[in-house]
């Protein structure tokens, strides 16, 4: 059996890719993808867990947190192409009208 | 009980004709403005005539309780006019003075514009001024005592587009508020040890605890007389009456001379219980008294306008009345209040008279040879300065002679040397009424050297276009006039002493409010009549000296004047009396208000506070702005950053006492 700290560390991993990417990418596709990156490193840890434990919720709290990454999805793309629209560019830095 | 006498209705009067002409009589044609003010007035003065003519059959001390007004705790001020024999002397002097000067008032007033401002003024004074003498307790008392101030300060300040007269007014004001600080630190002593601030409550507690001798009485009674020298003009706040003469005549006869400044005699007299238990209160007031009388008295004596003359010679007898008071003589301090009030309102008014006659010229020393030709201002201004000189059997004489008498035979260790300084003052006093008598009425008409003297302001610059020819003033300002010097003259026979075969009514009738434990010492006919003639012969004298100088060698008040050139400027800049208070307190008053007050404390640290707390915002305000960038990537990183920080710190920051499960 894999011990545990194999799928943390993995998931660590995948996290801070995720919030490198985050941080550094400027393409809000990217960005977006950077962003499930990191919703599928928490939910490695949870099914790791739930494993571990031998435990079902970490399981099903995966299965929420998908239903979540989707709808977010869904309206994530619509936002952006809306974006695309008006402003004909996927620039994030662009995009900074909410501030005072 | 007897049946109510609704003296509620004394103040009220005047008070509503305040109103009618203050918010009305501007649309009010003159007649009408003059008929309202003198009801409102002769209303009050009936009403006093009325409860005088049944004084006999009261039940005195009568009061009258209209309603609470503050309530603290245990403490409470109501509401209450009161009557005794002091009241009432003092409603009669001031209804009956008041509605003759009302009545002067409508001649001498007529060609000033805001005439009807004036009465309004007026009436606003009486309603003040009767409050002032019918309070039943200090509260009340104090509340007329700041009305008549205001008034005062109105009616100074009367021809307000004038500089002098505005600043005149403003000093007036000032000065009385340094008085009447001391005036309500006495209060707030009176309520901390009696609990009330009642005429009854006080006296009657202090009567009950004979063994209350000075003590806490005594600062008391200082803080009274800090008041009462305020409103009193008496050394050293002095200083604000003689500018007062800035106002219309009438108001320096009614309130600068009969009524207004004799409120702190009033105060004294009316707490004499107080008074009585304090020694060094009353020598203080004594020597205050004669003080100002002889201080006041030689200043008096070269000055060359005509109503400051005057106004000098008032606070000369306001020392007087002091000096009364001072020797525990309360009876003889009212009675000459009485009989000044007579005898300086017909001065002030004759004066009005000759002013109003000259159009406007206040310098004596351009008037002479006027007897012929306003012959009755003449002969009645002549009784008030025999009045005043204390020439018997005039009004003066016998106040004047009772002060001495009772200051000579006083228990007061200082009593012969007040006595003399009274004396002294007498001379002083009738040499320099008898100086403005011959001045004024005398000798030929110096009206050609008006030139040569620097010209006054005039009083009445309006009528300065038309100057009209010297004449007698019309019967409305006559017959005041006439009235006056009636009282002048048989006013002082309610007070004959015994040793000039009178029956002394006057004291007789004050006895039950003035008496006092301490009888004061009784003299012998003798040297009451001793005395008397030590007093009539000091104004013999003055008169003569000013007959000398004035009428037979008219050149020897220059000469004079020369060999005595030290002496005579002194006399003539007031002792630079005002020049040493701007310099000792105004100046130093002023820098600091305006340097450190004002530009220290006001803009520096207070705006300068709160500016930089307001700066100090905005700046932190305008830093920590740019950190809402708007750019996603940067909040992430603060989000990032943050995440990291609680991270650290929960697995190092909050040691072994915390752990995940």
């Amino acid at each position: 059996m894999v011990p545990i700290s194999y799928y943390l560390v993995l998931s660590a991993i995948l996290f801070s890719i995720g919030v490198g990417a985050f941080l550094i990418k400027r393409n809000i596709i990217t960005v977006f993808m950077s962003i499930e990156l990191m919703l599928n490193a928490v939910n490695l840890t949870f099914v790791a867990f739930a494993h571990q434990w031998r435990h079902v919720s970490g399981q099903i709290f995966v299965f929420f947190v998908m239903v979540v990454a989707a709808a977010e999805a869904a309206v994530g793309l619509a936002i952006i192409i809306a974006i695309f629209r008006t402003r004909n560019t996927l620039n994030v830095d662009q995009v900074d009208l909410m501030k005072l | 009980m007897t049946s109510s006498l609704h003296l509620w209705l004394i103040p009220i009067v005047p008070f509503a004709g305040f109103l009618v002409n203050g918010l009305l009589g501007r649309r009010f044609p003159k007649a009408m403005v003059t008929a309202i003010a003198w009801i409102a007035t002769v209303i009050p003065f009936i009403q006093v005539l009325t409860i005088a003519a049944r004084f006999s059959s009261l039940a005195l001390p009568y009061s009258e309780n209209l309603g609470r007004w503050i309530v603290a705790g245990n403490f409470h001020a109501d509401f209450t006019f009161a009557l005794d024999q002091l009241t009432l002397i003092m409603l009669l002097v001031v209804t009956g003075v008041g509605f003759l000067i009302h009545i002067y008032s409508a001649g001498y007033m007529v060609h000033e514009d805001g005439y009807w401002r004036f009465f309004a003024y007026l009436n606003l004074f009486m309603f003040f001024m009767l409050t002032l003498v019918l309070a039943e307790n200090f509260l009340l008392l104090f509340v007329g005592w700041e009305g008549v101030g205001l008034s005062s300060y109105l009616l100074i300040g009367y021809y307000f587009d004038r500089d002098s007269a505005a600043s005149a007014g403003k000093k007036a004001f000032v000065v009385n508020r340094i008085g009447d600080f001391g005036f309500l630190i006495a209060l707030f002593l009176l309520i901390a040890h009696f609990g009330t601030l009642s005429f009854s409550g006080i006296f009657s507690q202090i009567t009950l605890h004979p063994e209350w001798q000075c003590g806490f009485l005594t600062p008391i009674a200082l803080f009274l007389v800090m008041g009462a020298t305020g409103k009193s003009a008496q050394i050293p706040l002095y200083v604000w009456l003689p500018d007062a003469m800035e106002g219309p005549t009438p108001v320096s006869a009614l309130i600068h001379a009969a009524t207004m400044v004799t409120a702190g005699v009033y105060m004294i007299a009316r707490s004499h219980v107080i008074f009585d238990r304090c020694p060094l209160a009353l020598t203080t007031v004594a020597v205050i008294g004669a003080a100002t009388a002889l201080f006041a008295a030689t200043i008096g004596l070269v000055q060359t306008d005509i109503k400051r003359v005057l106004a000098y010679s008032t606070v000369s007898q306001l020392g007087y009345m002091f000096l009364a008071c001072g020797v525990a003589a309360y009876s003889a301090g009212i009675f000459h209040l009485l009989t000044h009030a007579f005898f300086k309102a017909l001065l002030f008014l004759a004066a009005g008279s000759v002013i109003h006659a000259l159009s406007g010229e206040q310098d004596m020393r351009v008037m002479g040879g006027l007897r012929k030709k306003i012959p009755i201002t003449f002969w009645t201004m002549t009784m008030a300065v025999f009045a005043i000189a204390g020439i018997p059997p005039f009004a003066g004489f016998f106040s004047k002679d009772e002060i001495l008498y009772q200051a000579f035979i006083s228990p007061n260790g200082a009593g012969k040397i007040l006595w003399f300084v009274g004396l002294l003052t007498a001379a002083l006093t009738s040499f320099y009424m008898f100086r403005l008598w011959y001045l004024t009425f005398f000798g030929e008409s110096r009206a050609h050297e008006a030139a040569a003297h620097t010209p006054e302001p005039s009083h009445h610059a309006e009528k300065e276009e038309h100057k009209h020819p010297v004449h007698e003033s019309p019967w409305v300002m006559l017959l005041p006039l006439v009235i006056l010097a009636i009282l002048s003259v048989i006013g002082g026979w309610v007070g004959v002493p015994a040793a000039l075969g009178g029956h002394a009514e006057f004291f007789h009738f004050l006895a039950p409010v003035t008496q006092n434990g301490t009888e004061a010492a009784e003299g012998s006919k003798s040297l009451d009549l001793l005395l008397t003639i030590a007093s009539v012969a000091a104004a013999v004298i003055g008169w003569f000296v000013a007959h000398l100088m004035y009428f037979m060698k008219p050149e020897l008040p220059k000469q004079l004047a020369a060999n005595l050139r030290g002496l005579y400027t002194l006399l003539l800049n007031k002792y630079w009396v005002d020049e040493l208070y701007s310099a000792v307190i105004v100046t130093p008053l002023l820098l600091v208000s305006r340097y450190v007050l004002k530009g220290l404390l006001d803009t520096g640290v207070i705006t300068g506070g709160s500016l930089a707390m307001a700066y100090t915002t905005q700046g932190v305000g305008s830093l920590l702005q740019r950190w809402q960038s708007g750019n996603i990537r940067s909040y992430a990183g603060w989000l990032a950053i943050g995440a990291a920080a609680l991270l650290l710190l929960t697995y190092f920051g909050f040691g072994a006492h915390f752990s995940f499960r």
